[in-house]
């Protein structure tokens, strides 16, 4: 009877562009749109596969740190089949190692096997706590999965690295970080949807975990890069040919 | 006295021109925070110590390196357990690596091992030990300040420049154990052959899309455009995902972030993830049918026409001209 625990962030949709807010110490609120984290819903898709394959995994579990509106993305996230989600309600912002410590603490309590989580948020892009989480519990880690293969207790997981693919194996407990290629999470259903309304969500005050710490990664000041200069259309390759000759581009 | 600790990753003797920029990176960390000290270290099998000698030549103050049978493959444990040990034996107070596969890595286990802030993917470095880093998939620029005894960064190569060969370090082998766990084994690295540059070290990319269509059409037109310029070639998401090339070929903001004098961007829309990771090239020629793609607004020259006839030209141009 073996568990999957997957950790959720609540992100700002990337289809929408982010602004700095008036103060430059954060995003500009208005008209934000969240969804989940894309490396997280492919975790969930991943949790939910190894689940239904019947290889001794009997439940998929959600957690989200963040605030009381992130229900809606856990609600979402349960739709697509996991069992039940916990709740850690905070409106703080908190660093990788705050996550760290909270995340561990729930994995400790409920005594999880498995943990796979997204190799980075969209927002922060870290790409810390999967890492910082191995550490931790003292579990096996393999980050930047693009294959992974379960085996009673043990997992083979192809990595994405540098010049190529890496195969690692792993003894349960583990913590895997997903990478793009790992699935393609599917399409929420209506019978899922109405489903996940009705599934357990254990709400936790962040206040209530003990020891996690205080914030050290401290964000200044938020900016927009600096724009490339305005370029030129060419007509033709031979007018681009001369432009990168003037460049000193090609001989 | 405190000391700054930086990772450089070698790769059997050698140390990959994508290596050094992390050295500029520590010498730029050292002048603006007043460290007195900084330590490269590398790790690794067969070769290592050779690869040591060739890290002592950039002006860094002491070069340690580990060379054990235990580390020829690598492994985020044994890797951060060790680096982290040599940081307590040095009183290192500033660790730093490249945001590389291994960096990325191990280096956030090092954090955590320590109970240290990390920065990662740090483009600039102020006073204060305030970095600057992207978020946001570099739709923003964060001025991160990080607070402990202990601080810890990945590095974006492509923003820091090769260093200068300066005064020779003394190098010096450690025997810390590297330790094997059992219950993680190493099983294989499936690496692309590639006579190519590495994109990392490119001074020109050619860049492949989704409209090249297959794989057959990404080979028969970027390849011949690569080797008449002698670049490296890239690829969008589009084209990795559609099996058109290599995953180790993904430029983008979950792939590589590169930064070479030429980029040339062939069949590619210009999705937000992808230009995060090229934006920073010094020219970028894009060449796409549609007038409207979003790519067009980074361009330096942009023209607009189908690949599939202007590439081939382009290639029989670049060869008269070197003529």
């Amino acid at each position: 009877m073996k568990k999957i625990f997957v950790p959720l962030k609540r992100v700002p949709d990337w289809q929408l562009k982010v602004k700095p807010s008036a103060d430059g110490l954060t995003i500009d609120q208005t008209n934000l749109k969240w969804i989940i984290n894309t490396f997280d819903e492919i975790a969930v898709e991943e949790a939910i596969r190894i689940r239904d394959k019947g290889v001794g995994f009997t439940e998929v579990v959600l957690c989200m740190i963040g605030p009381k509106e992130g229900s809606e993305q856990l609600r979402s996230a349960l739709a697509m089949g996991a069992d039940r989600a916990i709740h850690i309600i905070t409106d703080e912002d908190i660093d990788s190692s705050q996550a760290t410590k909270i995340l561990a603490h729930i994995v400790k309590r409920d005594n999880y096997d498995l943990v796979i989580i997204g190799k980075q948020a969209i927002d922060s892009d870290s790409g810390q706590t999967a890492q910082r989480l191995s550490v931790r519990l003292a579990y096996q880690q393999a980050s930047f999965a693009s294959k992974i293969d379960v085996d009673g207790e043990s997992l083979t997981v192809v990595r994405e690295v540098d010049g190529g693919l890496e195969t690692l194996k792993l003894k349960l407990p583990a913590v895997v970080s997903t990478d793009l290629r790992l699935n393609e999470p599917r399409l929420r259903s209506l019978p899922g949807i109405v489903a996940a309304k009705k599934k357990p969500v254990e709400e936790i005050p962040m206040s209530d975990i003990p020891d996690v710490g205080s914030k050290k990664v401290k964000v200044r000041k938020l900016s927009v890069p600096p724009s490339r200069p305005a370029g030129q259309k060419v007509s033709s390759v031979s007018e681009l040919i001369s432009k990168l000759k003037e460049e000193k581009l090609i001989g | 006295m405190s000391s700054i600790l930086v990772y450089i990753e070698s790769l059997g003797g050698q140390l990959p021109k994508s290596s050094l920029p992390v050295i500029s990176a520590a010498l730029k960390a050292k002048s603006v925070l007043s460290i007195n000290t900084v330590i490269g270290v590398l790790i690794g099998g067969q070769g290592t110590d050779e690869a040591a000698k060739l890290a002592s030549e950039y002006g860094l103050d002491k070069i340690l390196f580990i060379k054990s049978e235990n580390a020829e493959n690598y492994m985020a444990a044994s890797y951060a357990s060790v680096f982290a040990q040599i940081a307590k034996d040095n009183n290192s107070t500033l660790l730093m690596g490249p945001a590389s596969s291994k960096g990325r890595d191990f280096l956030p286990r090092v954090s955590e091992i320590l109970d240290a802030p990390q920065a990662s993917d740090v483009i600039e470095i102020l006073a204060g030990y305030t970095f600057k880093r992207p978020m946001y998939a570099g739709n923003l620029i964060a001025e991160v300040e990080l607070e402990g005894d202990i601080k810890v960064l990945t590095v974006r190569t492509s923003a820091f420049p090769q260093p200068e060969k300066l005064s020779v370090s003394e190098v010096t082998e450690i025997n810390i154990p590297v330790l094997k766990d059992e219950n993680s084994v190493f099983v294989s690295y499936d690496t692309v052959k590639n006579e190519r540059p590495e994109l990392g070290e490119a001074d020109i990319i050619v860049s492949g899309g989704r409209a090249l269509k297959s794989k057959e059409n990404f080979e028969s037109v970027m390849y011949p455009l690569a080797d008449v310029l002698g670049a490296a070639i890239g690829a969008s998401r589009a084209a990795v995902d559609s099996g058109y090339a290599p995953n180790d070929w993904q430029v983008g903001q979950t792939g590589k972030i590169v930064a070479p004098k030429l980029y040339i961007a062939v069949g590619i829309s210009g999705a937000v993830q992808h230009l995060a990771g090229m934006k920073d090239s010094k020219v970028i020629v894009v060449i796409n049918k549609d007038p409207e793609a979003p790519i067009f607004e980074i361009a330096s020259y942009g023209l607009v026409g189908d690949l599939f006839t202007v590439v081939p030209e382009l290639i029989e141009a670049l060869k008269a001209a070197k003529l």
